[in-house]
């Protein structure tokens, strides 16, 4: 065993910020506390945001509005191709159209269960609260919400819900909410308000007296690495799930921001809670580069299912209704196919480990809409699923309508990311993250159409009221330049890690060591884990870092495009943060949420929490590549909703 | 499967670019298109060969990156992205040609990288409601007759990808341009600024140096999304309206 | 709603510039606009030659009828009107339509060739026949109606004696040539395919198409280029049949 698991306990950590009193006060007071900023001096504070997404995206354009000069960057060539656009079935917000016992408290509680307990009251109630006007944002921005005939907006019910809050727009919410805050963010541009940096990937992080000051960048194109300079930085980067190789995040979502923010002194907040989707496409072999996600939402209409016998090599179509299980109704029956992710996850992979799996490999369960379309006739059917449907067929070459898909888990989303406190700032003053990138409100598991609910509500709403108070008890800051010697020693260190990863000259891509490092994580930190796997690949992992940059081979130079560099620098962090993840994994020696540990769970196999033991949430602090990190405890307070076992039986 | 590639090469926006040919082998039916570039492109590592540049991201055809002219057909032969587009829509021993969008407003960047940013100045001269943050009425102050949000969201399905302006013998952004114009223009939220909004995206797509268009219909066949040709119409319309309208 | 919506009024909103160019300006300074004028200009011709058609068709009806419907024509619109004014005027129409459609079409053309400078290496054809032919089968129609004015307006290349008033005969002496019949034959089946993908053109120019007004609007535009291209044959079929001699 390598020492890098034996971590110190360092000073508790508190969130200093979230007011006392009333849940639903908390917020009002909190922006009442805030200091403002003189509107006539936004103009002279700069902020910096990294990324566009539903998160970056909506900050940059709201905190432009206020005044502020805002510099954004984004790695694709457009602020439009953030990964958010991939998010398929909806948003949740408790509008209560249906007249169906919904309300902000149920939205804030069943957010608290859902996360298994492991998220803090005050922000998920903020979340809940603002939900509601999010809806009204987008409507107003243009977005084409689903409506009803008379004119007015529908909702469905989504995994793990009893009530129809999810607003949606076909199976492209994502794409529909994400160009809204793209419009917003674009009017801002040509308004000369935000300076937008596309193919620019932000490398490190620039700390000057204890405070983030700025960014060191790459132009992707021209190769330059370049310094950027503000008096806050907001990122919104997004999550870390790349790390396992396949993932249903886009093939360049990547962790370095967020990585290169907590080598700089940001705590990292529960790395190993990590979403497994249930219903992504199985892979069909070793080429496969990602892993599509089939909506959610699906699974409103279709009945998962699988073989009662072992090895049953039949097409479905010919095995009788009785021969087949559908386990997810046999064992949660209130619930049933419409079980929180995490549960049904598990469940499709206990079937297939039992070898009842179907598709090539046995990793797979079906996922069978004919009961959907006897009930509700095929057009109906397509209307609801269309593209998807579609999607699934040009994927798999096979017709939904008439075979039943097939499914298996994938990752999906990342509860974990930077700690931040109410405000969502980090432990670096200064710098803030938002969206998927901080550790956020989910706890330890999502539920479904909450991702885009929280990018919303952080960059439209959060994150605008709390940086004035920053900002404004920050006034005067000294002038920081390119010359400043830190400013200096960071672009130094960057532009030596790219010229050390192209002198390598090695026998081995890029992508093969993300790839080795990527099925080690998904055997030893996925679904399912365990303490002794946890440990084997805590043993692997700097192994894989130190063959990396040993035999890694970058072609090509700094000073261009060079696609093979970019990949390799990402490596380069994953190679870190999945040491941490499995740290946090191994640490955490229960099961919740989308973290299973084998070693605790009920007799009948469901995810037993040790709340005594284990009710805070977990905030690393780097101290150096490959040594032990120290574990700082934020204990989570539940005034409001008692922690019970989840049952969704 | 065994190809032969025949992909187009240029290191840099100035520089002269040409055809390189290569030869895969071992490429499944059930790979990607993008997969396939993949395994060509980890085999050029290897070698200490450049890999050939292409933009990608989301391989889920929804963010509009990869942009691949594939045997003349933007996005190759089936109405999806290049991402979407499986090796089995070839046959073994097919010689594949690989061309990045070809169009005065989209320069080359590198090999099949293109700038498209110029859309991206379409949508900032007027493709968007001004509604500030915090600003916004209750969301069902205003129904929106179903038919109206459903064109709306028709239009507002297109990706940015770039696919009608590679396609069209004009380089033309007309269809792009429609789509967004449409979306936004059949919304009452999108009325207050209904004139101004086509009037500025039609003047900025034309200062981008895009073609105009001449109804080839190219577009619209190459669009992976389905916007229709007709949204060129609609635009047209809207545009003529707002000259009439328009407050001078 | 709005709880804390920003105070700041106006300060970072205003992103549109509120001049705006003249009405004409703005027209021919856009493709759009220009693909207007040019809709307009092309209905206007279209417009002439249906009108242009039927009148032709009086040929059958012997020289008398034929000679006495162009004599006609000069006369039109009187007593306000004297002799050949309603023409000149139709005339004048005619030239501006004419030239405000050549002028936008090679703007236009020029335009778009420097939008699309390189070829793709693989090379596929591409759009209906019509389609393709737009800009050939203008250049071909645009000197063809030099020709035509010069052989039966003026007669300064008319074959044989050119007689003022008396049509009948001029046509009957240019189709009496082959190469009168050759050049006018093309000529008109440009015409066809230029009317066929050129109406339904100016119609989604003009905002007038949609998805369900599409089939309509083909049928439309390729019944006028059928019964156009008809109509215009007929003559010099008729001459060199001997039916009309």
């Amino acid at each position: 065993m390598n020492s890098y698991a034996e971590y110190t306990t360092g000073e508790p950590v508190a969130d200093a910020k979230a007011p006392g009193g009333p849940i639903h006060e908390r917020w009002d007071t909190r922006r009442f506390e805030a200091k403002l900023v003189n509107p006539a001096n936004r103009r002279k504070h700069t902020v910096i945001v990294v990324g566009t997404g539903l998160a970056g995206g909506s900050a940059g354009a709201t905190l432009a509005e206020q005044g502020y000069h805002v510099v954004q960057f984004c790695y694709q060539d457009s602020p439009r191709r953030a990964h958010s656009i991939a998010a398929q079935g909806g948003i949740n917000a408790a509008k209560n159209y249906r007249n169906d016992g919904d309300s902000v408290h149920r939205l804030f509680y069943d957010t608290v269960k859902g996360g298994d307990f492991r998220a803090r009251e005050s922000n998920v109630h903020r979340l809940a609260q603002i939900s509601v006007e999010i809806i009204d944002q987008c409507v107003a921005q243009g977005v084409p919400f689903a409506r009803e005939y008379g004119g007015l907006l529908d909702t469905r019910s989504f995994g793990g819900v009893q009530v129809s809050r999810t607003f949606y727009a076909r199976g492209q919410t994502g794409q529909q909410l994400l160009l809204g805050a793209y419009q917003a963010l674009s009017r801002q541009i040509a308004a000369g308000n935000v300076e937008m940096h596309p193919r620019t990937e932000m490398l490190d992080l620039i700390v000057v007296d204890g405070r983030a000051r700025g960014i060191v960048a790459r132009d992707l194109v021209t190769g330059k690495v370049d310094t950027y300079f503000a008096d806050a930085v907001v990122l919104a980067s997004g999550g870390y799930g790349n790390v396992f190789y396949l993932s249903t995040n886009a093939m360049n979502s990547n962790a370095t921001a967020v990585w290169r923010a907590h080598r700089r002194g940001a705590w990292f907040g529960n790395p190993c809670f990590t979403q497994i989707h249930p219903t992504c496409i199985p892979r069909t072999g070793d080429h496969q580069s990602k892993l599509t996600l089939m909506s959610e939402s699906l699974r409103n209409d279709g009945r998962i299912w699988v073989p009662k016998a072992k090895g049953d090599t039949r097409p479905p179509g010919e095995i009788p209704e009785g021969e087949r299980d559908y386990y997810l109704e046999r064992i949660y029956p209130s619930f049933g196919n419409l079980v929180p992710r995490d549960i049904a996850s598990r469940a499709a992979k206990n079937v297939c480990d039992e070898g009842r799996g179907v598709g090539p490999g046995g990793q797979g369960v079906y996922l069978d809409f004919a009961d959907a379309i006897a009930r509700m006739g095929r057009k109906a059917v397509e209307a609801k699923y269309g593209n998807l449907f579609d999607m699934y067929q040009r994927i798999t070459d096979e017709d939904p309508y008439e075979v039943p898909m097939r499914i298996y888990p994938a990752v999906h989303y990342t509860m974990g990311g930077l700690w931040v406190d109410y405000d969502l700032q980090t432990t670096v003053p200064g710098l803030f993250a938002i969206g998927e990138a901080n550790f956020s409100d989910h706890g330890a598991n999502r539920l479904g159409a909450s991702a885009l609910m929280q990018g919303l509500a952080d960059g439209y709403f959060v994150l605008p009221a709390t940086i004035n108070d920053y900002l404004a008890r920050n006034p005067h800051h000294e002038e920081v330049g390119a010359g400043h010697p830190v400013v200096r020693e960071a672009v130094a260190q960057t532009e030596d890690r790219l010229a050390r990863l192209l002198a390598v000259d090695g026998d081995r891509t890029p992508d093969s060591f993300h790839r080795e490092l990527g099925e080690l994580m998904w055997e030893f930190c996925g679904m399912a884990r365990t303490d002794s796997g946890l440990r084997k690949a805590l043993e692997r992992i700097p192994q894989i870092r130190e063959e990396f940059w040993r035999r890694v081979k970058v072609p090509g130079t700094g000073e261009e495009l060079n696609q093979s560099l970019e990949k390799a620098n990402r490596v380069v962090d994953y190679l870190e943060l999945a040491e941490l993840m499995c740290l946090d994994a191994l640490h955490r020696a229960e099961s919740c949420g989308g973290h299973f540990r084998e070693e605790s769970q009920t007799p009948d196999g469901e995810a037993a929490r040790k709340d005594e033991e284990f009710s805070y949430a977990a905030a690393w602090e780097f101290t150096g590549t490959g040594t032990a990190p120290v574990l700082h405890k934020e204990d989570l307070v539940f005034e409001y909703v008692h922690p019970t076992q989840r049952s969704y039986a | 499967m065994k190809l032969t590639l025949r992909v187009w090469r240029q290191r840099h926006a100035d520089a002269e670019g040409h055809m390189s040919t290569y030869e895969v082998d071992g490429i499944s039916p059930d790979m990607s298109f993008l997969e396939m570039l993949d395994t060509l492109n980890e085999e050029l590592i290897l070698k200490g060969e450049e890999p050939v540049a292409f933009d990608h991201d989301c391989r889920e055809g929804i963010c509009g990156a990869c942009s691949l002219v594939i045997n003349g057909d933007a996005h190759g032969p089936e109405r999806t992205t290049t991402c979407q587009l499986h090796m089995r829509s070839f046959a073994d021993g097919d010689t594949i040609d690989v061309e990045p969008w070809r169009a005065a407003a989209f320069p080359v960047v590198k090999d099949l990288v293109v700038d498209r940013s110029a859309f991206d100045r379409i949508i900032q001269a007027g493709g968007y409601i001004s509604v500030p943050t915090g600003s916004a009425p209750e969301a069902h102050a205003t129904p929106v007759p179903k038919p109206d949000a459903d064109s709306a969201f028709e239009h507002a399905e297109c990706i940015g990808c770039g696919a009608c302006v590679a396609a069209c013998p004009n380089g033309s952004a007309m269809l792009f341009t429609s789509a967004k114009v449409n979306h936004l223009n059949v919304l009452p939220q999108g009325a207050p600024e209904r004139e101004t909004r086509v009037l500025d995206m039609v003047a900025q797509m034309d200062s981008e140096g895009f073609g105009g268009c001449t109804l080839t219909g190219e577009c619209a066949t190459a669009c992976p999304k389905g916007i229709p040709l007709p949204s060129i119409a609609a635009m047209n319309k809207e545009w003529l309206r707002a000259t009439r309208k328009v407050r001078r | 709603m709005g709880l804390f919506g920003p105070s700041v009024s106006g300060m970072a909103l205003a992103t549109r510039t509120d001049r705006r160019p003249s009405l004409p300006r703005a027209v021919w300074d856009s493709t759009v606009g220009k693909k207007t004028v040019m809709a307009v200009s092309g209905l206007i011709m279209l417009l002439y030659l249906v009108a242009h058609m039927i009148g032709n068709l009086k040929i059958f009806f012997g020289p008398d009828d034929f000679n006495h419907y162009a004599h006609w024509l000069r006369t039109l619109g009187g007593p306000v009107m004297r002799w050949e004014w309603t023409l000149w005027v139709i005339r004048v129409v005619l030239v501006a339509a004419v030239v405000a459609h050549a002028v936008s079409a090679y703007q236009l053309s020029r335009r778009d060739l420097k939008a699309r400078p390189s070829k793709y290496v693989h090379k596929k054809p591409r759009a209906s026949y019509a389609t393709r032919t737009m800009r050939w089968g203008g250049i071909i129609l645009g000197l063809f109606i030099v020709w035509h004015i010069l052989d039966l307006t003026t007669g300064t290349a008319h074959p044989g004696g050119f007689q003022h008033l008396h049509p009948y005969q001029n046509v009957i002496d240019t189709f009496s040539t082959w190469y009168g019949n050759v050049v006018y034959l093309t000529a008109v089946v440009a015409l066809g395919l230029h009317v066929r993908h050129g109406f339904w053109s100016a119609a989604q120019t003009l905002g007038v198409g949609s998805a369900a007004r599409d089939r309509a609007l083909k049928t439309c535009a390729n019944g006028l280029a059928l019964l156009l291209t008809a109509g215009f044959v007929s003559v010099p079929v008729g001459v060199m049949t001997g039916v009309v001699s």
